[in-house]
């Protein structure tokens, strides 16, 4: 099995988060289209989460009953999730510059039924947290100790779904549950303020009685350090405020096309280079 | 009077009643059972399942977005989840649930959509499902049963769980005609004749089976031989068995409790029009929501009679 026995220290998941920061742009500046900005700023947590010994997983053997599991409820930010699963040894790094073209299971959303290891198909925002809970229960019900990882995007959180999903995680008390909410700030059309103004995530989920704690999602060690206080609880549900910045990682480089939120557009193959030079 | 009277048919379970039986009968033949549940267990009866399986029953509250994507996360664990809620709300509510939890993924989920067609009665247009066959075929790889009595509900339900995928099983909300007995087949994606006739096929489902059966009882009386086709699959549709009947008595009349789009008229049609069209005639709602009432006053009102199988017969004959 891959994963706890293998964590790999906080100076080596850095350096894993360049190399999942450099295979997001130049898959998605190869297909010419994507989330790049949305995808950049959750590598902290999914790299912690697959390279920091949180999950059990295997890529020689993707349906293993025990595995945790991982869903990308923001599946626009997919990008994150092939860099990871390709450094994982699910496939190869060559496999995912066919992101999104035609034939190739690297849709440009998760789809569970062309690509062993996905473990939800998304897409359709406000789904995966649902998704989560029933993944829970089942491995409740299969008393195997597998654990439900789910990533939400601060947009999505406008979708009334995740809401009934708060308050049926806290009913079933879902100790083997832990969403964490990338709250990147930015939208499709904005700021999310501006779009929906929900106030804040830490008060009104830790009202549902969840477990909630709220970090820096781009400093690795607060990453590092906040998963290893969920997983000691295993009482109820947990969440993670994960304050980030969408594009983290290459700002400078973005900022210079004057597009703070840059969503749904890959980098030119000029600014690609530029970004992968910067990364370097 | 109700539907099957006129032929002699006996009243028997409404079919709810006998999908809730049925699913807590194989309780222990499939251990993967699992019930999600949006607080309508008591009307859609898995609470019968629910009271003898208490750690397989979920109740995730008057959410039925969230109901339907815990039901696809539960069969992504291997498990075999069954979603009972009124089919309004199961459809129209959780259709985009339905679609990305479900059917895109092609996951192992039972959805029964109960209290469907207007038959529901006083409770009104805002809970009656005439439009969900129309919505449930729409999805690719989608299974649509619409069950006519009792004892086609109790095999349906044990076919739904043998099958491995999306089924949608549309059920009702008064007790309807026995028109099987014990041991009679089911079999998904097969039609069952359920009378013999030369002149003319009745294409019906749900409770229009038995108003088809007295409609052919009736015109017997004046010399007039009448097929009636149990269409309980909507989905895969049967089309053998329609080209059949449409080559062997040149007219067919289709009968369902549902919207005139979308549903059995409208998959008949094509089946007919692709290899031997022949003269065609619909009994439906129409399109139109309908409105509270006694059952048997709208069933009237909006024309679900064998009356009114009856003049559609008399229309393509």
């Amino acid at each position: 099995m891959a994963a706890q026995a293998n964590a790999l220290s906080l100076e080596e998941l850095k350096e894993k988060g360049k190399v999942l920061r450099r295979l997001i742009i130049r898959m998605t500046t190869e297909a010419g289209s994507g989330h790049p900005s949305s995808s950049l700023s959750a590598v902290e947590v999914v790299n912690a989460l697959w390279f920091g010994g949180f999950m059990k997983y295997d890529p020689e053997n993707p349906t293993w009953e025990a595995r945790d599991r991982f869903i990308l409820s923001k599946g626009h930010a997919v990008p994150v999730l092939y860099a990871a699963m390709a450094e994982a040894g699910y496939f190869s790094e060559d496999d995912v510059m066919t992101l999104r073209k035609l034939g190739s299971p690297f849709e440009g959303h998760p789809n569970m039924k062309r690509l062993p290891g996905i473990e939800a198909s998304t897409g359709s925002l406000g789904q995966g947290l649902s998704l989560g809970i029933g993944q829970a229960l089942g491995a409740r019900l299969n008393d195997n100790g597998s654990n439900v990882f789910v990533v939400i995007g601060d947009g999505e959180m406008g979708e009334g779904q995740v809401w009934e999903a708060l308050a049926a995680a806290e009913k079933y008390k879902l100790g083997n549950l832990t969403a964490i909410i990338d709250q990147n700030g930015y939208q499709q059309t904005g700021a999310t303020h501006d779009v929906l103004d929900l106030g804040s995530f830490e008060e009104k989920i830790a009202a549902f009685g969840w477990y909630v704690q709220t970090i820096e999602g781009n400093d690795q060690a607060a990453v590092v350090e906040a998963l290893e206080n969920a997983a000691n609880v295993t009482d109820r549900p947990k969440a993670i405020i994960s304050k980030t910045k969408k594009g983290y990682g290459i700002l400078p480089i973005l900022e210079e096309t004057g597009d703070v939120n840059y969503h749904g557009k890959p980098l030119s193959p000029e600014l690609a280079e530029k970004a992968l030079a910067f990364l370097a | 009077m109700y539907l099957g009277e006129l032929s002699g048919l006996k009243i028997g379970q409404a079919t709810r009643d006998a999908f809730g039986d049925a699913l807590k009968e194989l309780g222990d033949k499939y251990p993967g059972i699992v019930t999600v549940d949006g607080d309508v267990g008591n009307s859609t009866r898995t609470e019968v399942f629910a009271h003898a399986y208490p750690e397989r029953a979920f109740n995730v509250g008057i959410a039925e977005s969230n109901m339907v994507s815990v039901a696809g996360g539960l069969a992504s664990t291997g498990h075999i989840p069954v979603v009972a809620s009124f089919a309004a709300f199961l459809l129209c509510n959780a259709y985009d649930q339905i679609r990305m939890s479900i059917s895109f993924p092609h996951m192992n989920v039972k959805l029964v959509g109960t209290h469907a067609g207007i038959s529901i009665g006083e409770d009104g247009p805002s809970q009656m499902g005439i439009e969900d066959v129309s919505l449930a075929c729409s999805l690719p790889g989608m299974v649509v049963i619409v069950t006519a009595d009792a004892v086609s509900t109790k095999a349906a339900t044990a076919a739904m769980l043998e099958y491995d995928g999306p089924v949608y099983l549309r059920l009702g909300r008064p007790k309807v005609s026995e028109i099987y007995t014990e041991g009679d087949t089911f079999e998904i994606g097969k039609a069952n004749t359920v009378r013999e006739g030369d002149d003319v096929t009745i294409i019906a489902n749900g409770l229009m089976v038995a108003g088809a059966i007295d409609a052919a009882t009736k015109l017997a009386e004046e010399g007039v031989s009448v097929r009636v086709i149990d269409m309980h699959t909507v989905k895969p549709l049967d089309v053998e068995a329609i080209q059949k009947a449409a080559h062997e008595t040149r007219a067919i009349v289709v009968a369902e409790e549902h919207l005139s789009h979308g549903g059995l008229g409208s998959a008949v049609a094509m089946a007919v029009s692709q290899a031997n069209p022949v003269p065609m005639a619909y009994v439906n709602v129409g399109d139109c929501f309908a409105e509270s009432g006694d059952p048997q006053g709208l069933l009237d009102k909006y024309g679900l009679t064998a009356a009114a199988i009856i003049e559609a017969v008399k229309k393509v004959k």
